[in-house]
């Protein structure tokens, strides 16, 4: 078995802190149990298609069991919306093979190149997290291979109803998600109908987030300018939509409404020098997307890409930050902490790191899973690129966001210290309570988990 | 780990009483506070060096190490790792010794062999298996520009070093496919307890310059660096002086 393993660097999609790991590749269950049962002290992580900015699929030292050709999507219920698959499924394959039977991913977040393992181990959340929730919310059931070779099938009310939440958001540290029944949204069409806004500032951008309009949309997001200082602050474009009724579509599109229509433009080429993100190229990039938003464009019908995941235009985009990689930065804070989501607006405006990548989001409700990253607020993502003084800089976006109460987000954090999670995710030790039960040993380990004393 | 904005979480220093060494300590943990393992010869000095580092907000432990007991270098590798992976370690002792004894008693010649080349290069040895089973990590090795071309004043020294960097600069190549990286360094004349008995040189540097030097090399992930970095044209010069000539330098 161990002629399989493959000795191979694994980095984030941010491009930093690679570390060396034995990758085990295999759409062979039992290969990936005995991987499991005869792993050594530096341990296991499973790894989906490493979309994570940071470190929670890399295991320096130890075995890493590569899923994705674990791929099969063993059933399309059109009728109950359920799927069932196998934890390596991209959300990109089960969208273009459920999307012919009138069914809808149900969380989708920036990238459709997330396997459904990836997706349940950081409980990701998309557009739509306000109406929806987070991806764990919509999972019946998943087959979880724990530390002791077992693969134990896990509901979110039954009896090990406490795993099955710790293994959401739980960064594959409580096991290896083999397989999931996933409840699926029922659509009409693969089409959105869209509004989109401009706003001149941050107060404009809070009140139109607030007005109650957000509700009238599935799914709703904002970019925000995070380079223009004063008062243009916080201005933003933003774009809500829901999924297109049938009749709501033009003639044209209404002979395929279920058409997987994603375009990409072009693959970025691994030729990008360090320092083309700076802020001249970006604050033209940024008054260029802010301008090409209407100042109140109504019913617009648009394609997922175009509304949901524009930087799919551009295969391979991080490659545009050259060597030295990125960072991204995702924070969420409390409704209530507005005044200290100012701040770090503005402390991102005037630090003199750049950012172009910029999403506001107002969040809905949290999920049970302990580790789970959404809670009722604000969510921002910025992406800095990798220069001096940046540490400082976050660890200072850190004390605020504790501060106020919020959080970091595992699959994006690439930086921060123990302590701050610990203080960030209050129920941590409930967590890891759990999880000690089930890998009382410590089998599962990843680089985040060591990094951050999980 | 080494976090994507460079910063390790935990360091081991063969030779903790190092100056630069203990520079390089203090650089990282202003940037934040890390587990420190201080490996040397217990004494007053190291109680110093550890009570030093400890008012950085870092945990800081110490490791008995003798560089001339090569029989205790299992032990002193095995506990610096007892407490968990380290992130970046320097090797970082080494003596200076008498050239003109050094080339006229074999005692004296031994000792600095075995102190600068024997023990860097056995534990050397050791150190990179603990990081290929990591599969991550940086090793900093502390050559010396005598290391390039000797001079006729520490010609004794400089064949030790050039052993140390030759070893070192070979794990850069060796390690590569295993996640770990290595730098080999070069400081100029340094001013540290080695030094003070002798004539500062040209270009010399202090050893917050040197610590300046290596933490952005092990950021960076560079291989070889001088400190200064003019030392590296100042030494392709010099490698090329005809031997008439490089002899009669009054340095």
């Amino acid at each position: 078995m161990t002629s399989a393993l493959q000795n191979k660097k694994l980095m984030g999609w941010a491009r930093t802190a690679p570390t060396q790991a034995r990758v085990l590749s295999t759409p062979d269950v039992d290969a990936i149990a005995r991987a499991v049962r005869e792993a050594d002290e530096r341990g296991v992580i499973a790894r989906g298609l490493g979309r994570s900015y940071g470190d929670v699929s890399q295991n320096a030292g130890g075995t890493v069991i590569d899923m994705t050709p674990l791929n099969r999507i063993h059933d399309i219920d059109p009728d109950a919306a359920v799927v069932d698959v196998d934890a390596g499924v991209s959300l990109d394959q089960l969208m273009r093979a459920a999307l012919p039977y009138g069914l809808w991913v149900p969380v989708l977040p920036g990238t459709r190149q997330v396997t459904i393992g990836g997706a349940i181990g950081c409980d990701i959340h998309g557009k739509n997290h306000h109406s929806h929730g987070s991806f764990g919310n919509h999972v019946l059931s998943m087959d979880l291979l724990t530390a002791d070779g077992q693969v134990r099938t896990l509901t979110p009310d039954g009896p090990e109803s406490e795993l099955f939440w710790a293994t959401v958001g739980g960064v594959g540290l409580t096991g290896i998600v083999l397989r999931a029944k996933v409840r699926m949204k029922k659509t009409e069409s693969a089409y959105f109908i869209v509004d989109a806004d401009r706003t001149k500032d941050l107060d404009e951008t809070l009140e139109l987030f607030s007005d109650g309009s957000d509700m009238n949309y599935d799914y709703s997001m904002a970019w925000f300018d995070a380079i223009s200082t004063g008062p243009k602050l916080g201005r933003s474009a933003f774009s809500r939509g829901s999924l297109a009724k049938l009749d709501e579509l033009p003639p044209k599109l209404r002979a395929d409404p279920l058409k997987f229509d994603a375009p990409q433009l072009l693959t970025f080429p691994d030729v990008f020098p360090n320092g083309l993100a700076n802020k001249l190229t970006f604050s033209t990039l940024s008054e260029i997307w802010y301008r090409k938003t209407p100042k109140a464009g109504r019913g617009q019908v648009q394609n997922l890409t175009a509304f949901y995941h524009p930087l799919d235009m551009f295969g391979e985009w991080n490659r545009a930050y050259g060597s030295k990689g990125f960072l991204q930065y995702q924070f969420i804070v409390p409704f209530h902490e507005q005044e200290a989501l100012r701040r770090l607006v503005q402390r991102i405006a005037e630090s003199g790191h750049v950012s172009f990548l910029n999403v506001l989001k107002r969040m809905g409700d949290s999920s049970r899973a302990p580790l789970s990253f959404p809670m009722p607020g604000w969510t921002i993502t910025v992406d800095f690129p990798i220069k001096d003084g940046l540490h400082r800089f976050c660890e200072e976006l850190d004390e605020l966001v504790l501060s106020a109460g919020g959080r970091l987000y595992f699959a994006k954090d690439s930086r921060t210290t123990p302590e701050m999670i610990q203080q960030m995710y209050p129920r941590l030790d409930e967590w890891r309570k759990i999880r000690d039960s089930v890998d009382p040993q410590g089998i599962f380990h990843s680089d985040l988990s060591r990094r951050l004393a999980l | 780990m080494i976090d994507a904005v460079g910063n390790p979480q935990s360091l081991l220093v063969l030779g903790g009483t190092s100056d630069i060494a203990l520079a390089t300590a203090e650089k990282y943990a202003q940037a934040r506070p890390l587990r420190i393992v201080l490996a040397a010869r217990p004494g007053e000095r190291l109680d110093a060096a550890a009570e030093r580092l400890r008012k950085t907000g870092s945990t800081v432990t110490t490791v008995p190490f003798d560089a001339r007991k090569p029989e205790t270098h299992d032990d002193v590798v095995e506990k610096a790792f007892a407490e968990g992976d380290i992130d970046v370690t320097l090797v970082a002792f080494g003596i200076q010794g008498d050239n003109e004894q050094g080339w006229t008693e074999v005692e004296a010649a031994r000792e600095v062999a075995e102190v600068n080349y024997v023990a860097p290069v056995t534990l050397g040895v050791r150190l990179a298996n603990k990081l290929r089973k990591q599969g991550h990590g940086h090793l900093v090795a502390i050559s010396s520009p005598a290391a390039e071309r000797a001079r006729r004043s520490n010609f004794v020294y400089g064949s030790s070093k050039a052993g140390l960097d030759s070893f070192y600069t070979g794990l850069t190549y060796a390690l590569a496919d295993a996640g770990v990286k290595v730098t080999v360094v070069r400081p100029n004349f340094v001013h540290t307890k080695l030094t003070k008995e002798l004539k500062p040189a040209p270009m010399a540097q202090t050893p917050e310059q040197v610590a300046d030097v290596i933490t952005d090399a092990v950021r960076k992930g560079k291989e070889s660096v001088w400190a200064p970095a003019q030392m590296r044209w100042v030494m392709t010069v010099l490698r090329h002086l005809p031997r008439v000539i490089f002899r009669r330098l009054p340095f």
